[in-house]
C-alpha cells in the first residue's frame, strides 16, 4: 500500500504526456459532474420558488433563494391526509435506528466473539446459517413476519420495526465482528482463561477495548441500512409510525393539491442528511463496511 | 450447576441469535414455500394443492413483464456498473492528486436511500420540467427525452439511476484490488517496455478475478432486491411496464390481497438468489476453513 504511484502512466514524449494527463483530468471531471449533478439539482430546486421552477430550467441557480420549501418540507408537507411534514417521521426513524443499531451491534459482537474465540462443535455451521440469512431476498419473509408481528402485538409499532431490523441485521453484524476477532490470536483467550477470567470478563476487558474500529464500521453500516430501509418500513408500519423514507415517498406521490417540486427536493435532502453526514464524517469506515460485506474477511 | 453454566456460556450466548435466525429466516422461508403450494388468496390456507400458484404466476402477463424486466435491468445494471467502476478505478489509479476528493464524490450516492435517489431522478427525468425542458430551453426545440413516461423505455431510467447509485461502490472495490496487485511484477513489466494498457489487460485485470466475482455477487444481489428505486422512480409504471419481481410480490401481498401469488413470486426470487449466491458462499466458506 505504500507505493501509490506504481501504476503511473509511462510516456517519454513530454507533450503527449501532458496531453494525456489533461485528458485524464477532464474525464475524471466529467464523471464528477455526473455524480454531483443530481444532488446539485436537488439543492437548487429546493431553494427556488415554484414560479421559478416552472419558468426556469433544471440546472440554473435560483434567482431568489427562498427557504419556504424547506420549512414546508420539515413541518407542513402532506403525506396523504396528514400535513405535518417530515419532522415526525424523521424522529420515528431515529427512534427505530438508535435502538436497532445498538442491539444488533451488541449481539453481533457477542456472536462474533463466540464463533471466533469460543468455537464449539457446530459453531461453524451456525455461523454459515446466519451468514446465509444476509443474502435472502426479504420478500420471502414479509408475509409470515406480518403475521408474527401481529401475534406478538407489535404490528405497526416502532418496537416492531426495531425487532425486524435487529433480526435481519444480525447476520451482517456477526460477520463483521467474527472476521475482526478471527485475527486476534486465540492464545490471548487461553492465557486469560488460565488466569481465571471468565467468558464475559475476557470479552469486556480484552476484546471490547480492541474493537473500536469494527464497532464504528458496524454502527455506520447498520445505521445506514436501517435509516435507508424502505421495504420493512412500508410493510410493517402504519399511519404515525412510518420511517422517513416512507414519508418521503408519500409526500412525493401525494396527489392532492399542486405538485410542489421544491418541497419534494427539500424533503429528499432531509431524508438523506443523516447518512450523508455520516458518510462525510466517517467515509473511511463507511467504505470499509461496504467492502467487508463482499470481500473475503 | 454453576460449572455447567460456565462451560456452556458461549452456547447460551449464541442460542438466542441462532434460534431467531432458524425461526425468522429458515422457518419463514419454509412457511412461504408451503403457502406457495396452496390455494391461499386473502387469507392463508394450509392444504397443499400442488403448483397451482406457480401455474397462475407463469400465466400472468404482469409477472412475465416483471421477470423479463429483472433480466433487462439486472444485466444492463451489472455490466455497465462493472465497466464504469473498473474504468473509474483505473483512471483514479494514475497518481491523481485529488484522488481523495474524487473518490468521495463518486461514492456518496451509495450513502443515500434508494427512495432519495429515485426522487431525485424522477425530477430530473420529468419530461415537462426536467432535462427535456432544459435542453429545449437551450434552443433544441425537438429534443425529446421522455423515457420516464414511455412504457418501452421506462425500465432504462431505473438502470440509469441504479448505476448512478452503485457504480462508485464498484470503483471502490476495484481500486482496493488494483492497490493489492504485486507492484514488483508491474515494475518489471514497465522496465521491459511493455505499454501501460498491456500491463492492465494482461497482468492487472486478470489478477483481479475474485473482485469481479465479488462485485458481480453484490450487484446481482442489489438488482434482485431492487424495490425502493422502482417504487420511488416509476411506481412500477407506466401501467406495469417497470414492475420487477420485488414490486410484483409487494403488490400481491399488500394491495391485491393475493397471498398465494405473493408467496410463489417470493419463492422464485429466492431461487434466483440461491443459484447465484449459494455456490459463491459455499466456496468462500470452504476456502476459509481450509
Amino acid at each position: 500500500m505504500a507505493d501509490y504511484s506504481m501504476h503511473t502512466v509511462q510516456n517519454n514524449n513530454p507533450i503527449g504526456k501532458i496531453a494525456l494527463r489533461w485528458g485524464l483530468y477532464v474525464m475524471l471531471g466529467i464523471f464528477a459532474v455526473f455524480y454531483l449533478m443530481p444532488f446539485f439539482v436537488m439543492l437548487t430546486t429546493s431553494l427556488k420558488s415554484l414560479d421559478e421552477i416552472r419558468t426556469g430550467d433544471l440546472i440554473s441557480l435560483p434567482r431568489e433563494v427562498t427557504l419556504d420549501a424547506w420549512r414546508t418540507a420539515w413541518s407542513g408537507a402532506c403525506t396523504g391526509i396528514q400535513c405535518e411534514g417530515m419532522r415526525p417521521y424523521f424522529w420515528n426513524s431515529m427512534l427505530i435506528a438508535i435502538p436497532g443499531v445498538a442491539i444488533s451491534t451488541l449481539l453481533g459482537a457477542l456472536n462474533g466473539y463466540v464463533v471466533s474465540q469460543w468455537k464449539f462443535r457446530g459453531a461453524n455451521i451456525i455461523f454459515s446459517l446466519m451468514l446465509f440469512g444476509c443474502f435472502i431476498p426479504f420478500q420471502v419473509v414479509l408475509l409470515p413476519m406480518a403475521r408474527v408481528l401481529g401475534m406478538m402485538g407489535i404490528a405497526g409499532t416502532i418496537p416492531g420495526l426495531i425487532f425486524v431490523h435487529v433480526i435481519y441485521g444480525l447476520g451482517f453484524t456477526t460477520l463483521f465482528f467474527r472476521n475482526y476477532y478471527v485475527s486476534i490470536p486465540s492464545e490471548l483467550t487461553k492465557a486469560a482463561k488460565v488466569d481465571g477470567a471468565g467468558f464475559f470478563r475476557i470479552f469486556w476487558s480484552i476484546f471490547l477495548p480492541l474493537s473500536i474500529p469494527i464497532i464504528v464500521v458496524t454502527v455506520i453500516w447498520q445505521f445506514t441500512q436501517i435509516w435507508n430501509d424502505f421495504l420493512f418500513g412500508v410493510s410493517f408500519s402504519q399511519a404515525g409510525t412510518q420511517p422517513v423514507t416512507v414519508a418521503l415517498n408519500n409526500i412525493v406521490n401525494s396527489t392532492t393539491g399542486v405538485k410542489e417540486y421544491n418541497v419534494d427536493m427539500a424533503a429528499a435532502i432531509i431524508a438523506a442528511l443523516p447518512t450523508l453526514l455520516v458518510y462525510v464524517v466517517a467515509g473511511k469506515y463507511f467504505v470499509r463496511g461496504l467492502t467487508a460485506g463482499s470481500v473475503k474477511g | 450447576m454453576f460449572k455447567w453454566l460456565e462451560e456452556n456460556t458461549p452456547k447460551l450466548v449464541l442460542a438466542p441469535s441462532f434460534i431467531a435466525v432458524m425461526v425468522f429466516v429458515y422457518g419463514f422461508i419454509a412457511w412461504t414455500a408451503w403457502v406457495s403450494l396452496t390455494r391461499s388468496r386473502l387469507l392463508p390456507k394450509y392444504e397443499i394443492d400442488g403448483f397451482i400458484q406457480y401455474d397462475r404466476l407463469f400465466a400472468s402477463p404482469r409477472w412475465d413483464t416483471a421477470f423479463g424486466n429483472l433480466f433487462i435491468f439486472g444485466i444492463l445494471f451489472i455490466v455497465i456498473a462493472m465497466i464504469l467502476g473498473l474504468l473509474l478505478a483505473i483512471l483514479l489509479d494514475q497518481n491523481i492528486r485529488t484522488e481523495g476528493a474524487l473518490r468521495t464524490i463518486y461514492l456518496y450516492p451509495m450513502a443515500l436511500s434508494m427512495i432519495v435517489t429515485g426522487t431525485a431522478w424522477k425530477w430530473i427525468l420529468n419530461p415537462g420540467l426536467g432535462l427535456e425542458a432544459t435542453v429545449r430551453g437551450w434552443g433544441f426545440e425537438n429534443f425529446t427525452f421522455d423515457w420516464l413516461v414511455n412504457p418501452d423505455m421506462a425500465i432504462y431510467t431505473i438502470v440509469i439511476a441504479a448505476i448512478w447509485q452503485s457504480s462508485g461502490f464498484v470503483m471502490a472495490l476495484f481500486l482496493a484490488g488494483l492497490r493489492s496487485v504485486d507492484g514488483e511484477i508491474i515494475k518489471a513489466a514497465q522496465v521491459d517496455g511493455i505499454p501501460t494498457w498491456r500491463v492492465y489487460t494482461a497482468i492487472i485485470i486478470p489478477s483481479m478475478a475474485p473482485i469481479f466475482l465479488s462485485a458481480f455477487i453484490v450487484l446481482s444481489h442489489l438488482a434482485i432486491k431492487s424495490f425502493d428505486l422502482v417504487i420511488a422512480l416509476t411506481g412500477g409504471g407506466p401501467g406495469y411496464a417497470t414492475d420487477l419481481p420485488a414490486t410484483y410480490m409487494y403488490a400481491m401481498a399488500f394491495s391485491r390481497g393475493d397471498i398465494g401469488q405473493a408467496a410463489s413470486s417470493a419463492m422464485i426470487m429466492m431461487m434466483v438468489v440461491f443459484t447465484i449466491v449459494v455456490p459463491y458462499l459455499y466456496s468462500e466458506l470452504r476456502s476459509k476453513d481450509g
